[in-house]
């Protein structure tokens, strides 16, 4: 998967949150990371086309999201988006919040569309779960149910933000090794985390957020071992410091 | 804290339903209570309750039975346009409209339904030539309630959470599936049974018309009462085929909220 920024900049009011970043490169896997209010979410976000950037735009291998509503859209089916917490909707069940995009969204047959459901949870153990309700599920169950639901239509790329962050650590793990699983099957995603021993052990790519701009980025086993700027340096510190679940 | 012995019959857990036969118990001593209560007090100012003039009015009652049904359900109708309209008008980005619907239910809810059926008939009616008393009835009636239906709704617009709709964005659906998958379902759960309960409100007001003299269910009584001179008797029965309409939708309204109680 091929990601470039041109000139991208997010300001909300006078706060400049991105500021004319320009990138381009190619990956399979690819962590964020940065400080709490550095932007990690407003730039996923303009990525999924959830947002619209100030100026500047998001290609992903060469398509643009555009300016035009009927084009966003286009954009946004090709790809799937994980929010941080309470992401599924609430009035559908699981197996239902799964199978609403197929049909609605992907032309899926409702038959074909609960096959392919059924077929995901049973992969990740969750196939008791399909008929309750999002408020009847563990925060676990709920964020791997909206990891499913956003890889059925195959995307040809997964944006995950803070998938773990609102979870209990045993949570946490189990929904870790499902996105590693899907790292092993070949999947692309982009994943905004604090877990920095994910980002270093599962994601090919890692990318520092700091004051609005990418200040480091590299494979991530180099960009951990051998971080290059202060700012970098002091982050990851301070992280080892309270020994935040390395 | 713990109850002795016989008290626990009064007692149940917090948040937990009564095992029926403590329910029964309770309600037979409430309803016993009150009954008691009115016979008491029937006894001390000396009335005997004497229906045997029922099967002389029946016909009257039917038909005034038939007339609060009617007003009801048209004003129903009527009111949850208006109060969709209102509604929605309040998030108008034209600020006449916004305005206008704003002041629209400040007014209404902040005046009793008696004054706005006199000054709507006998001013409004009067001037632009609406007599027909049952249609002005329904048209005031409809109003009145779409201002607290316009509440309902907007309320529950307003509790939509936000990220519900970015998720209808996420997984690709255009603005009118996310109003039709998600908002109009979400909303949906959460405003039926309060609307439900509203329907109940509208048939106990549509009781007020009577001061028009639309012959419904309230009129009827009050003119039979001033015939028989039997008020005690008529209010009694007129209370009790109120209640014979609102007990069940109140039903209807819980077993709703039940029904769609998905979040908890
Ligand atoms: N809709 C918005 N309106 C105004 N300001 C916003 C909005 N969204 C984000 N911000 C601001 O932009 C900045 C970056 O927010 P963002 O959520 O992208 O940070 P983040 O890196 O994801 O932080 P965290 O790790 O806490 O999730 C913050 O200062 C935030 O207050
Ligand atoms: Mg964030």
């Amino acid at each position: 998967m091929r990601i470039k920024l041109d000139n991208l900049t997010k300001n909300f009011g006078s706060q400049t949150v991105l500021n004319h970043i320009d990138f381009e490169d190619d990956f399979s896997t690819l962590a964020i990371i940065g400080s709490s209010g550095g932007g990690k979410s407003t730039m996923l976000r303009i990525i999924a086309s959830l947002l619209e950037p100030s100026s500047g735009q998001v290609t992903l291998d060469g398509r643009a999201a555009g300016s035009r509503a009927s084009d966003q859209l286009d954009y946004r089916r090709r790809l799937g988006f994980v929010f941080q917490q309470n992401g599924l909707l609430k009035h559908l069940t699981a197996m239902e919040n799964i199978t609403l995009p197929l049909i609605r969204v992907h032309s899926y047959e409702k038959e074909a569309a609960v096959q392919r459901a059924l077929q995901l949870l049973d992969r990740f153990g969750l196939s008791e779960e399909g008929s309750k309700y999002p408020s009847e599920l563990s925060g676990g169950q709920s964020q791997r149910i909206a990891i499913a639901r956003a890889i059925a239509p195959n995307p040809s790329l997964l944006l995950l933000d803070e998938p773990t962050s609102a979870l209990d650590p045993e949570y946490t793990i189990e929904v870790l090794d499902m996105i590693r699983e899907l790292k092993e099957e070949g999947r692309n995603f982009i994943i905004v985390t604090h877990e920095m021993g994910f980002a270093r052990k599962a994601c090919e790519k890692t990318m520092f957020l700091h004051e609005g701009k990418i200040l480091e980025y590299g494979e991530s086993n180099e960009l951990f071992s051998n971080p290059q700027t202060p700012a970098l340096r002091k982050f990851l510190t301070t992280l080892l410091e309270w020994n935040v679940r390395q | 804290m713990k109850f002795p012995g016989v008290f626990t019959l009064f007692i149940t857990d917090k948040n937990t339903k009564p095992p029926a036969w403590k329910a029964l118990i309770n309600l037979t001593i409430i309803i016993g209570a009150a009954a008691l209560m009115v016979i008491v007090s029937l006894k001390r100012i000396d009335v005997k309750l004497d229906y045997s003039f029922l099967p002389g009015v029946t016909f009257r009652l039917r038909k005034g039975f038939e007339m609060t049904l009617i007003l009801s359900i048209c004003s129903l109708i009527l009111s949850l346009l208006i109060g969709m309209v209102s509604a929605a008008a309040q998030n108008s980005r034209i600020l006449v409209i916004r305005y206008l619907f704003m002041g629209y239910v400040k007014l209404i809810r902040g005046t009793p339904l008696l004054a706005q059926i006199y000054l709507f008939f006998y001013i409004i009616g009067t001037a632009w030539g609406i007599e027909n008393r049952i249609l002005s009835g329904i048209l005031i009636l409809s109003v009145f309630e779409g201002a607290y239906i316009s509440e309902i709704i907007r309320g529950s617009y307003l509790s939509m959470e936000q990220q519900q709709i970015e998720i209808g964005m996420a997984i690709g659906l255009d603005k009118a599936g996310i109003l039709r998958e998600i908002i109009f379902p979400q909303m949906l759960a959460r405003t039926l049974p309060a609307l439900t309960g509203q329907f109940a409100s509208i048939i106990k007001d549509s009781s007020l018309l009577s001061v028009i003299a639309v012959t419904e269910m309230a009129q009827t009584m009050r003119e039979i009462s001033s015939l028989n001179f039997k008020m005690f008797e008529c209010y009694f029965l007129l209370a009790a085929l109120y209640l014979l309409l609102t007990l069940p939708i109140t039903y209807f309204s819980e077993w709703l909220e039940r029904r769609f109680g998905y979040e908890n």
